[in-house]
């Protein structure tokens, strides 16, 4: 079974044509790979689909302009994957 | 239909919100200026406007889904095809379908039929919004009331 952050790294391959080995645990979706909001909901269903979650996108964007979160707790892969695994894990609780 | 001011669905035909499904139905008018230039000789309903009566569609059940809370605004439009021409005084039915309701976005799978023969259909990305201003959020239900919309107040009041 492929893990959290290359399900999520071919999502964003496929969904916004950008080259799969540029891709990595350290990449910030935003600043690094470009993806703008309206691109980001088509990985969000994506990612929603394939998880069975719901990201909270929109808590995660007020978090950010309220200044309680940096971009890099949500947008950096390796940490977005690792919100995706909390609420893998929270949805089995 | 008053096609000048966007105002393309005429009445709610049906309302499933547990299935999450609606359908509308838009008589197209027999004479609009926006004919006279589409095309002149031989009008034809323009295929955005097609696409905007699936998008308007699609809003209606979003809105109903949220209970009136949210606005959706129209922001992809994906798979969009437009099989057949659609003239003045046809009569459009109309099926929209919730895929996904997102974090700030859903995802609808719409359908435009005349006489049960598929006319158009897309895949639409709509944001779900606040209300910019009070001023909206009424227009929105007072329209809703003229189309048939039951709009019913959220299960917390």
């Amino acid at each position: 079974m492929s893990s959290t952050f290359e399900t999520i790294a071919n999502i964003i391959a496929e969904t916004c044509d950008i080259p799969r080995d540029s891709i990595t645990p350290e990449s910030h979706a935003i600043n690094d790979l470009g993806i703008d909001s309206l691109d980001f909901l088509d990985i969000a269903f994506a990612i929603d689909k394939a998880f069975g979650i719901k990201l909270p996108l929109e808590q995660w964007t007020q978090e950010v302009n309220d200044g309680k979160a940096t971009t890099e707790q949500y947008f950096v892969l390796k940490n977005l994957s690792a919100r995706i695994d909390e609420l893998v894990a929270a949805k089995g609780a | 239909m008053r096609i000048e001011y966007f105002q393309l669905i005429d009445r709610i035909v049906d309302l499933n919100l547990a299935d999450r499904k609606i359908s509308s139905e838009a008589l197209v008018p027999t004479a609009s200026t926006i004919f006279e230039g589409h095309f002149p000789g031989y009008p034809l309903m323009p295929g955005v406007l097609l696409i905007e009566a699936m998008a308007q569609t699609s809003g209606w059940l979003v809105v109903a889904m949220n209970h009136f809370q949210r606005m959706p605004f129209l922001a992809a439009v994906k798979e969009a095809k437009l099989r057949t021409f659609v003239k003045p005084g046809e009569l459009l039915s109309i099926d929209a379908r919730l895929e996904h309701d997102g974090s700030g976005y859903a995802i609808v799978e719409a359908k435009i039929r005349v006489e049960r023969k598929l006319i158009c259909d897309a895949t639409l990305t709509l944001r779900v919004l606040d209300f910019p201003n009070a001023e909206m959020e009424r227009e929105m239900r007072d329209r809703a009331a003229t189309i048939g919309l039951t709009v019913e107040a959220p299960a917390d009041g």
